[in-house]
């Protein structure tokens, strides 16, 4: 039981540090953490992002976990969470390859032939070029099996037909990697399969989605007789779901990164900067009690990471176990953004920036937090998963399992 | 960073739970709840004793095993699990603790080997009736080698032969170690709200007494091996909300509603994520604890304050969803989650309350930011 450095993590550690001290500015530590959902998009910062990482891989310090016949460093989860740490202190541009390199990537090389590796993984290293995820529609979010978006062979080609929506990232990118469903007859997780999809296509559309928060991050993407090579299937037609099941897989919560400490800093300045019953708040019994409270979960939070990542470390795989970070994470933000906001009284309902405690981070915090809950596995599905594959309770009573897919109902029957 | 406990550690609570599978099944627990008569279990506390778990963490040349509290953490989440009918938490994470942190040479070697071998049963006496105890307001006086006062609810008061009294001393509070069979002592027994685990009124008239460590030092102390003990107690609740859990589910995939397993409901299934995942959370603060605890590092402090309120949490969390899960049934004499929801309650309020934790947790945070 040690919660330190190993000597040989300490000397990564410092390796990292270094590197990156020579390449970019540090962050104040003590300055207001920003809200995690300031999506930015411009084309300058894309075009910063691509530079950063190229910079990264040629020197050495761009995905760490993949093997290095894939130009990976081969290193282990532990140095990725140290580096993320590192990397964090500085002020770099933002990640954009979050779903590539956590998700799509680790994809191709589990599924793709020897040709699609080759093609596509070096260049998604070096992040010159951009990948987003296609699967979930609108009629398929928690249920993504339900997806309806056609394949239909047409010689060497398939054509694909339907709406994608919540893609990160697909104003931006190159590639994308998209499920769709090639056989309606089937049984709905027996009909999909997995294509790799030239985001310039003819008959792409990109629109962004305008979020509550204001922001853009995700969009919709239209499909209308879309022609994709045969060569760029992923998987066996039909085994889309499997394929799938690998992505999904890969979708964790960035563990030991984002550890909630700045967040916590912030929430206990602004306790002290504002004012209850004639005192600072944090003199107040009920504010400390909660604030109390969010500091618990927030180190249970981040200690269960750890937890976690020296498992992995020691060999063990991903298990279901890492739902909690979200299940109570995503719920817990938004609590505390709301106590934030609680917090500053009649302010709490301003948006300026200028006037609001904070820079209104913790308003934005509010307005992104829904989203959050949401996204990669709602609350509901994430308990579900606990329940069922952690604690083996019995899963659903399904009501399309053994059924055609074209004949699972898809609303209310019609009177 | 590694947050695994070694092979040796994990194979000393395999042990403790084998041992306490065999000897102390729930109906051993039952047995002291209902005989009102009954403190504990004796037969149970020999076996422990035995097995070299009340001297866990005290070193080989006073009687102990000589492990360290990472080892002690384990054993006590095993306890946790049984919900053994033994005074452990008072003798070995107070009273042993107690002596190991500020005993003189003189007293660790009169009352560790006894307490180690389980012949002389330790408690702690802070609380003073309703409310929250103040180091700084004790009505309890030490002065002149003699104790006055009152204290109450005192855990095991009643079997303990000695204790360890918070009380004020000449200078601020201290404290003192009691003979609890000497005179000047009047013990009466409480009706506990566990009966599975006693509690007494401890009345000191003029008590023979001696200061244990040093009478400057006294509220520090005292503060410290509350943090210590709490992080073991923690485990303690650890081990007890897990098994509440597994019975629980057991009960819910066995017992058919509507035509299926009950366990098979979202209302249900969410229930017990929840509860999982308050466990989990409240076992990553405690790992941290007991690392901070065994390091001997100035993380302790807010670590056990963390730990401790998300370990009471999620065993009172446990004694009722025990219930409600259960259902009706799980409100009969009968059946044993009533046992978990006394315990739970019992343990919370032991060593401070979790809103008093968590108090306590901002108050140590806002010093450190003053400093």
């Amino acid at each position: 039981m040690n919660f330190d450095d190993t000597p040989q993590e300490a000397e990564f550690r410092a390796k990292a540090h270094a590197w990156l001290s020579q390449q970019v500015e540090p962050i104040d530590p003590d300055r207001v953490a920003p809200n995690m959902l300031g999506e930015r998009e411009d084309d300058a910062t894309i075009a910063a992002a691509k530079a950063w990482q190229a910079k990264k891989f040629d020197e050495g310090w761009a995905v760490l976990t993949w093997p290095k016949e894939f130009g990976g460093q081969g290193l282990g989860r532990m140095e990725q969470v140290i580096w993320n740490q590192e990397e964090a202190k500085f002020d770099t541009p933002p990640n954009i390859y979050t779903i590539g390199h956590g998700m799509l990537g680790p994809t191709i090389m589990a599924h793709g032939t020897p040709e699609q590796t080759e093609r596509y993984i070096r260049d998604m290293a070096r992040g010159q070029e951009v990948w987003c995820q296609l699967f979930s529609e609108p009629d398929a979010g928690s249920d993504l099996a339900a997806l309806r978006t056609s394949a239909v062979r047409d010689g060497d080609e398939w054509v694909l037909n339907g709406q994608k929506i919540w893609s990160t990232g697909a104003q931006y990118s190159d590639w994308g990697m998209i499920v769709t469903r090639t056989d309606p007859n089937a049984v709905k997780h027996a009909g999909l399969t997995y294509f790799i999809v030239d985001m310039r296509s003819p008959g792409i559309e990109v629109r962004p989605i305008k979020q509550i928060n204001g922001a853009s991050g995700f969009n919709e993407v239209f499909f209308t007789d879309v022609r994709v090579p045969d060569a760029n299937r992923l998987g066996k037609e039909g085994d889309g779901w499997r394929v799938a099941i690998t992505t999904l897989m890969n979708e964790r919560v960035a563990i030991g990164a984002g550890s909630g400490a700045g967040r916590m800093r912030d929430l206990f300045n602004l306790a002290r900067e504002v004012r209850r019953n004639g005192r600072p708040a944090i003199e107040d019994a009920s504010v400390r009690q909660r604030l109390a409270q969010f500091y618990v979960t927030s180190k249970g939070l981040q200690y269960t990471g750890y937890r976690t990542l020296s498992a992995l470390s020691r060999g063990a795989t991903p298990g279901p176990e890492g739902s909690i970070g979200k299940a109570v994470g995503a719920p817990l933000s938004q609590e505390i953004a709301s106590f934030a906001m609680e917090l500053q009284g009649s302010m709490g309902a301003v948006l300026d920036s200028d006037v609001v405690p904070q820079d209104a981070v913790w308003q934005d915090a509010y307005l992104g937090a829904p989203g959050i809950r949401i996204a990669g596995g709602t609350d509901e599905i994430l308990r579900n998963i606990i329940a069922e594959r952690v604690l083996s309770l019995p899963p659903e009573i399904r009501v399309d399992k053994d059924k055609p897919f074209r004949d699972v109902p898809t609303g209310p029957p019609s009177a | 960073m590694n947050l695994e406990f070694s092979e040796d550690q994990k194979f000393v609570q395999q042990t403790a739970r084998e041992f306490l599978a065999e000897h102390a099944g729930l109906d051993v627990c039952r047995k002291v709840l209902e005989s009102p008569q009954v403190a504990y279990d004796a037969e149970l506390w020999k076996g422990v004793a035995e097995m070299g778990w009340l001297g866990a963490a005290v070193p080989e040349s006073h009687g102990g095993a000589g492990m360290t509290h990472l080892e002690l953490a384990l054993i006590a989440e095993e306890i946790g699990r049984s919900l053994a009918p033994i005074p452990f938490a008072s003798s070995v994470y107070l009273a042993t603790e107690g002596l190991l942190l500020a005993g003189s040479d003189e007293q660790q070697q009169q009352h560790l080997p006894r307490l180690a071998a389980g012949d002389l049963i330790g408690t702690f006496a802070l609380a003073e009736g309703p409310g929250e105890v103040a180091l700084d307001g004790l009505e309890t006086r030490f002065s002149n080698g003699q104790l006055h006062g009152e204290k109450l609810p005192v855990l095991d008061g009643d079997v303990a032969g000695l204790a360890l009294v918070a009380a004020r001393g000449d200078a601020g509070p201290v404290l003192a170690l009691v003979d609890l069979g000497g005179k000047g002592v009047t013990r009466t027994a409480l009706r506990s709200f566990d009966p599975s685990r006693s509690q007494a009124r401890i009345r000191f008239d003029g008590a023979p007494a001696e200061l244990l460590g040093d009478a400057s030092k006294g509220a520090q102390l005292i503060e410290d091996l509350l943090d210590r003990a709490a992080v073991m107690m923690g485990f303690e609740q650890l081990g007890g909300a897990q098994r509440a859990l597994e019975l629980t589910r057991d009960q819910a995939m066995g017992r058919y509603a509507f035509g299926r397993p009950v366990a098979s409901f979202q209302a249900i299934k969410h229930r017990f994520a929840d509860w999982y995942a308050a466990i989990e959370l409240a076992r990553s603060n405690g790992y941290y604890g007991v690392w901070a605890l065994s390091e001997g590092n100035d993380e302790l402090p807010l670590a056990a304050c963390a730990f401790r309120s998300a370990a009471s949490d999620a065993f009172e969390l446990a004694g009722e969803e025990m219930i409600q899960i259960h259902g009706g049934v799980g409100f009969t004499w009968e059946y044993d989650c009533h046992l978990f929801y006394r315990r739970a309650k019992l343990l919370s309020a032991a060593l401070g309350t979790p809103s008093e934790w968590r108090e306590k947790l901002i108050k140590r945070i806002e010093a450190r930011h003053a400093a």
